[in-house]
């Protein structure tokens, strides 16, 4: 492989990591304040792309739907949040798993009622169309960078708001101590609605960037939500730094499996089987990691140790 | 133990033809409905029911149910069609793994299914039944005749598809008639949304031309991003990605797209131009080519029951094979196999109207049989 | 306390009669459908009961016996499809269609792959867990998609149902009463672990793992040998469900499949000897009749489990029985 194809797939591999991370910070975050498994979060993704798609063509404009994604998507979040999530910070994760499930059908079947069964088109915007050249003579999509530089915003935005906001410092008491803040007379009820809706809204920026280049329809969320899961375990659960990582971690094993092990197999065999062995093999690989982490490191990555 | 199932089937079956004599003709539809690929399923509903309707046969009922694209969820409807409301004939499947959990079991319970899309392999050689008819494709035929086509211009093809059954079945589909080289040969991962690993492959892969078989949504993602990516090698693929269903939420990047099919919209026939105007005017939208195989499914059944009564299954079975309806597809017959014999078309995707949709360039194939016929010992 | 004991018996034994007495009736009135339903709703409450050891018995929140239901639902489809080709099935041996025999190869399976997930998914705990379980079932669920051999995506028929000495396997009645046979076994094996020794320390361990290892046992120990056990009888349910449905395929092995067995759970009550049944009953039911009235069942269906989680707490027995005796 040359050394453009190389960095042009460790790009990709990036790439996938900052989507999966816009997912994973949000879960993980409700996780570290609230202690919630939220199984609906991909449900959230999907309602930021269905908003942006019908926007977008409703506008003619990418970024008023994108807009239009974090809005509703923050809005259902909140919505959520009040109304059912609520009721379930003091239950164990049974109750949560169950509800959270419960969500996912009525969310499903809730879009598909109100925008129908077929696929929505959503294109992206004519600003970042084209290619961008990379070192080595290759090139890379302007819009893939786009959304890798997006994730780095985050990323930093995220880092911001935590150590140096007021709700950041919030943020940090209630994952250390959730009495305690209580006691302090800090409204914590708004404050669980307000990081709910955050983690609601990156997940809707998410579905929004990526409903640009997939397919925006109904239980687009799942396959993203068990990856964004994936992401926040190795990580360590509750740690922003360690989902950043692990999903970059994530993004780059799948690519790089999918593209190198077919390609090693065919060495030692024709290349049908490399492709079958090697696909199957690459559909494996981030759980054989995920599984090798936590064995040696039961609590992730960055995760306090129990 | 053969004879004992067989025993207790047989009283099952006589207890129902007893009943049936005076009441209407029951065809249980076990379709997806619900979840990512309803749109398939509801594009098959719309169109069987709206054929029944308009044939003004009285004496059809229909039983339709949702499996939401779950194959033990379909197996349970059918055992409740088959045991609990006597359906005389079954249809409706979308997917190949749901008609392999449910027509083997279903056949095998003396009920005729007819498939309107899924043609899995293993049903069309050894495990064929009289009891099974495919009124849609096997599931080889799509992906032959784009290997067929690609011999008139392409010599170094790349080919791509999901690493399942139906995405091997696709490859040695195309590379049964396909004779020039391959650039590459890649299994991707169900249910994957993102192909720009593939691409980036595909680019440096010196290929002149791209066959994918990516159906659902992962042909959709495929699509753009290929467009996106601003690669100018053709591409190619069977109907599944640029059917009427899908084309709007893959837009322009499927303009100039050739993709094969046994069906489409500008067919020059008679029975073609009724039913695109008769669907169009029922639901506004344009039919899909699930919904041609689906109403094609319904006019056969039609015919065949006005020559004989499902409690005749000997002589409704005699019915069917003759295939005497008129197909939107135009020439159908069955072949020993009880699967289609029928042109294979090479269409180009075009804009009319400010809309997207198909228009037939070539034909592949005419009367063309499956691979799998020799093995059936029907 | 007493009360709700007695209340909690009489619910129990109400359930195991109406899932004896409903299929039987509808067997005497000729709607083998019923019967059918039945059989589902016992073998899925069989895979729950088997996860109940686990969850409810242990606190292990396993997201991953899809695994095993899948693993036997293979053994099962395996064994039945050499058979059928008159192949050797392992290692020169010839295969069978014997039930029992399937049986005991879907139960010795799943306590082998059981015993490595466990001893590394038990080094961690909580969401962790949860996730590790997770990940070893998709790596399966993976396996099983791509591997071409045993039909892939496709999945495997079982052309005709496998066999039970003295049995008439093909008639649905019959087959009931086996997978109701294998129900019942499993809830008094439930039962006497929870009073047993080894019960008493897997409860203490969840609720105080450090005391557990002041008085010499091993926590670690206990939980893997609940969580093989466990796997051990969800294999059971998922070689019964092969053939039920005739047919195996990688759907029996995805997460929607572990998310399901803990709904069954939690619908029925956490922790509860029938809480696997009860919540079995109610979620094959509503699934069956709301799928019968509207295609939006889904949404309905969604809307009924937020109500029960939310409104019901301890699930349909906690509703009907109260408070559960801790444990």
């Amino acid at each position: 492989m040359s050394l453009a194809l190389l960095i042009e797939q460790l790009l990709n591999g990036l790439q996938l990591g900052v989507m999966l991370f816009l997912m994973a910070a949000g879960l993980t975050l409700i996780f570290g304040v609230m202690g919630l498994i939220n199984l609906a979060h991909g449900s959230l993704y999907m309602v930021g792309a269905f908003a942006c798609a019908i926007v977008a063509a409703a506008t003619g404009s990418f970024w008023i739907g994108l807009a239009a994604s974090l809005v509703a998507a923050a809005a259902a979040g909140a919505i959520v949040e009040v109304t059912v999530i609520r009721r379930l910070y003091d239950r164990d994760h049974l109750d949560q798993v169950l509800a959270t499930f419960a969500l996912i059908l009525v969310f499903s079947e809730g879009t598909r009622w109100v925008f129908g069964s077929f696929p929505l088109y959503l294109d992206i915007p004519p600003l970042l169309q084209g290619a961008v050249p990379l070192p080595g003579g290759g090139q890379y999509q302007l819009y893939r960078l786009a959304i890798i530089g997006v994730g780095i915003a985050v990323a930093i935005g995220l880092y911001l708001l935590i150590s140096r906001t007021r709700l950041g410092m919030r943020i940090r008491a209630g994952e250390s101590d959730r009495e305690m803040i209580a006691a302090l007379g800090v409204d914590i009820k708004t404050l669980y609605t307000v990081v709910f809706a955050l983690g609601a809204a990156l997940a809707g920026l998410a579905g929004a960037l990526v409903g640009a280049l997939q397919s925006v329809q109904v239980g687009m969320g799942e396959p993203v939500l068990i990856l964004a899961f994936v992401v926040i375990v190795i990580g360590g659960i509750g740690s922003i730094k360690g989902a950043l990582f692990g999903a970059i971690l994530v993004g780059v094993v799948d690519t790089m499996g999918r593209v190198l092990l077919p390609q090693a197999l065919s060495l030692m065999l024709p290349p049908s089987q490399a492709g079958l062995v090697g696909g199957a093999l690459a559909s494996m690989l981030i759980y054989i990691v995920m599984a090798l982490i936590l064995a040696f490191r039961p609590s992730g990555l960055f995760g306090a140790q129990s | 133990m053969r004879s004992i199932l067989a025993t207790g089937l047989l009283g099952l079956s006589l207890s129902v033809s007893g009943l049936a004599n005076a009441e209407p003709v029951k065809i249980g539809v076990i379709t997806t409905l619900s979840g990512g690929g309803s749109g398939l399923g509801i594009d098959m509903r719309d169109a069987f029911t709206l054929a029944i309707d308009r044939s003004g046969n009285e004496d059809v009922e229909l039983v339709i149910e949702d499996d939401a694209q779950k194959p033990e969820m379909a197996v349970q409807i059918a055992n409740k069609m088959i045991q609990s409301d006597n359906v005389d004939l079954m249809t409706g499947i979308i997917w190949s793994n749901l008609a392999m959990a449910v027509v083997p079991s279903v056949t095998a319970q003396d009920v005729i299914y007819l498939s309107p899309n899924a043609g899995p392999s293993a049903l069309a050689g050894e495990r064929c039944h009289p009891n099974y008819f495919n009124v849609a494709y096997q599931n080889d035929n799509f992906h032959e005749a784009m290997g067929q086509y690609a011999n008139e211009d392409y010599k170094n093809t790349f080919i791509l598809a999901p690493n399942y059954p139906a995405g091997k079945d696709s490859l040695t589909g195309f590379k049964r008639f396909y004779e020039g080289e391959l650039a590459g040969e890649i299994y991707t991962q169900v249910g994957q949304t993102d192909y720009a690993a593939e691409i980036a492959q595909i680019r440096s892969s010196g290929a002149d031309s791209v066959f994918f078989f990516l159906p659902g949504g992962m042909g959709i993602s495929f699509m753009k991003q290929y467009a996106q990516s601003g690669l100018d090698i053709p591409v190619m693929g069977p109907a599944f990605s640029f059917s009427q269903d899908v084309l709007p939420a893959v837009g322009e990047a499927a303009l100039g797209v050739k993709n094969s099919a046994t069906w489409s919209k500008d067919l020059d026939n008679e029975a073609n131009k009724a039913f695109v105007e008769a669907f169009t005017e029922e639901y506004g939208r344009l039919p899909s080519v699930y919904a041609a195989q689906s109403w094609d499914t319904a006019n056969l059944i039609l015919s065949a029951l006005e020559k004989a009564s499902p409690d005749d299954k000997e002589a409704f079975r005699a019915a069917l094979k003759e295939a005497d309806f008129d197909s939107v597809r135009g020439e159908f017959a069955f072949n020993t196999n009880n699967h289609p014999i029928q042109n294979v078309y090479i269409r180009e995707v075009v804009e009319e109207d400010g809309e997207l949709t198909n228009k037939v360039v070539a034909t592949a194939f005419e009367d063309h049989e499956d691979a799998f016929a020799q093995d059936c010992s029907m | 306390m007493k009360a709700t004991g007695a209340r909690e018996i009489i619910a129990n034994a109400t359930i195991a009669l109406l899932l004896l007495a409903v299929p039987l009736a509808a067997s005497a009135m000729g709607e083998p459908f019923y019967v059918t339903l039945a059989t589902r709703i016992t073998i899925l409450a069989l895979a729950a009961a088997g996860l109940n050891i686990a969850l409810g018995l242990g606190g292990l929140v396993s997201f991953g016996h899809a695994a095993f239901f899948g693993l036997g639902g293979y053994a099962a489809g395996i064994m039945a499809a050499h058979a059928f080709n008159a192949e050797p099935f392992f290692l020169g041996l010839d295969s069978t269609t014997s039930m029992p025999v399937i049986w005991l190869v879907a139960i010795v399976t799943c306590g082998l792959v059981a015993l490595p997930i466990g001893a590394i998914s038990l080094r961690t705990s909580g969401v962790y867990f949860i996730m590790i379980t997770l990940a070893f079932a998709q790596m399966i669920y993976y396996f099983a998609n791509s591997w071409p051999a045993y039909g892939g995506q496709d999945g495997l028929p079982i052309f005709i149902r496998n066999t039970f000495p003295g049995v008439n396997t093909a008639q649905p009645l019959p087959f009931f009463l086996l997978c109701y046979a294998a129900l019942l076994l499993a809830l008094l094996m439930f039962w006497s672990l929870r009073n047993s020794r080894f019960g008493a320390a897997l409860q203490a361990a969840r609720q105080n793992s450090v005391r557990v290892s002041a008085v010499g046992i091993a926590p670690f120990n206990v939980r893997l040998v609940a969580f093989v056990i466990s796997a051990m009888v969800t294999g059971l349910a998922g070689a019964l469900f092969a053939d039920l449905n005739r047919f195996v395929s990688p759907s029996m092995l995805s997460w929607h499949m572990s998310g399901e067995l803990i709904v069954l759970i939690v619908l029925g009550g956490i922790g509860r000897l029938f809480g696997p049944v009860a919540g079995a009953m109610l979620f094959v039911l509503l699934e069956h009749f709301l799928g019968g009235v509207t295609e939006r069942w889904q949404l309905f269906l969604g809307l009924i489990l937020l109500g029960v989680v939310l409104f019901a707490r301890g699930g349909l027995l906690g509703m009907i029985a109260g408070k559960a005796r801790h444990g």
